[in-house]
């Protein structure tokens, strides 16, 4: 079974399972339970997907310091 | 203009012009030969070429005009080693002193060009570009470095395609000069220092420039820690037509900045679009599932209609009601066969009738008293009284 879903699973993670549920579906070999259920998780996992397309914000920082103590900071640009 | 004008306060317009009758007065300068390497050359729209000719630590501005241009059969190439023709003059609205080029010739390819071409032999030769050493890219990264100038066009550029593109990753910059004689050590210690910031993926990118500009991207240390990093490698140096060796020695090459970003990361159009498919193909597969099962639900309930006990008393009754027919149309038959025995046999008893001959004008004599019929003279003696019976009656007589 899926692991339930957590709103901290980033979308690679959440779209390769809605692709594993995708493919279990079409294969047919489930009970209509389990296939409702399966159901269930991939369209939680379609609206994780989304609606973390939909409101990402590009994240960006600058290292700063050397090789040794080197820390980041927000970088500031406007683009 | 006379010397003792030259005390006072001059124009620009007037100083220019004196710098340039200065040139143009000047015998050697309107008719040079000059041998350099070719570097920083751009087309202007209207056709003109500009480039700058240098060798070691000097350099000169240069102009070709579109109708010497349009007579060569090839432009140089930036490193390129030629032989000019021309006269030099101070261009006032520029406010520098230029060559205007009439001829020019190639004298094949230039120092940074040979050297450029010697590296990219070794290392080849050595199995640093081999394909079958490329990593490739993971599909959705989630941080991305970026070795560039934070101060850059390119940054700018890749980090309008990421967030247009996709927004979900997070980009660490690693800053570092990114020309001149200290941008290649930088770029490797740029490179380094992202070792410690966990990113699955590296882009390093610089925009577009001379040869002279993109050169610390020809150098073997760039090559090698690109070639070193724990993960992928992009590289977007330049324009389409620059080639570095760290393009060489990168996972993958793009031709600019922002083709380097557009390569890293997938598109969100395409990744909404593929989630809506998934969707629809759920919807699908379950759908289908529910309609084959009602199909094979309904083909039980047919089957199991016929094992019904309702069913098969039906059908026992069926096969009562018929035996009860048939029993019934034997019984029928029979009685048939006996009633026709018995009209055949009342027939032939009417036959047999004795009115029916008397009928017919026959008599019966009866012997009275006893009422014996007489069917034969000797029972008969004379005297005796008989009884004769006929169709309407009977009357008395006497034996003679």
């Amino acid at each position: 079974m899926e692991e339930p879903l957590n709103t901290e699973m980033p979308f690679e993670q959440a779209f390769a399972q809605l692709e594993e549920i995708v493919q279990r579906l079409e294969a047919g070999e489930l009970t209509l339970q389990e296939s409702l259920d399966l159901y269930e998780q991939g369209m939680a996992a379609a609206r994780h997907c989304q609606t973390l397309l939909d409101a990402a914000e590009l994240r960006v920082t600058q290292i700063q310091g050397g090789v040794e103590e080197a820390g980041e900071v927000p970088f500031d640009v406007e683009g | 203009m006379q010397k003792s004008t030259m005390s006072a306060i001059l124009s620009v317009r007037e100083l220019a012009a004196y710098l340039r009758e200065l040139l143009d007065y000047d015998e050697v300068l309107a008719d040079v030969w000059v041998e350099g390497e070719v570097s920083n050359l751009s087309r202007s729209t209207a056709g003109h070429v500009y480039f700058t000719l240098k060798e070691a630590d000097a350099q000169i501005s240069c102009v070709l005009f579109r109708g010497a241009a349009s007579r060569l059969t090839h432009l140089p190439a930036d490193g390129e080693a030629v032989l000019v023709h021309g006269r030099v003059s101070f261009y006032e609205a520029g406010g520098r002193l230029q060559l205007y080029v009439d001829m020019l010739r190639s004298l094949g390819l230039g120092a940074l060009f040979l050297r450029f071409q010697e590296l990219k032999a070794r290392l080849e030769a050595e199995g640093l570009f081999d394909p079958q050493i490329k990593r490739s890219l993971p599909p959705f990264p989630r941080r991305i470095g970026v070795v560039t100038s934070a101060t850059g066009a390119a940054i700018q550029d890749v980090l309008h395609v990421l967030r247009r593109r996709y927004p979900l990753v997070a980009v660490v910059i690693s800053p570092t000069l990114v020309q001149g004689k200290e941008a290649a050590p930088q770029i490797v210690v740029a490179l380094e220092r992202l070792r410690e910031h966990s990113v699955d993926l590296i882009i390093v990118t610089r925009g577009g420039g001379s040869l002279e500009d993109l050169w610390p991207f020809n150098e073997e240390i760039v090559a090698r820690a690109i070639r070193a990093a724990p993960v992928p490698v992009i590289s977007g140096v330049g324009h389409e037509t620059d080639f570095t060796i760290a393009d060489f020695a990168a996972d993958v090459r793009a031709p600019t900045p922002s083709a380097a970003a557009e390569i890293a990361v997938p598109d969100r159009a395409e990744l909404d679009l593929a989630v809506a498919q998934r969707r629809k193909q759920m919807e699908q597969g379950l759908r289908w599932q529910v309609g084959e099962l009602r199909r094979q639900l309904q083909e039980r309930d047919r089957r199991l209609r016929h094992l019904s006990p309702q069913v098969q008393i039906t059908g026992r009754r069926q096969q009562v009601d018929d035996l009860v027919d048939r029993a019934a149309r034997g019984l029928n038959h029979r009685l048939e066969v006996i009633r026709e025995r018995v009209r055949s046999a009342a027939l032939r008893l009417a036959s047999l009738d004795p009115q029916a001959t008397l009928q017919r004008g026959y008599a019966v004599v009866r012997l009275k008293p006893e009422g014996i019929v007489v069917v034969s003279p000797a029972q008969v003696a004379s005297g005796d009284a008989l009884e004769v019976q006929v169709r309407d009656g009977s009357f008395e007589a006497e034996a003679s």
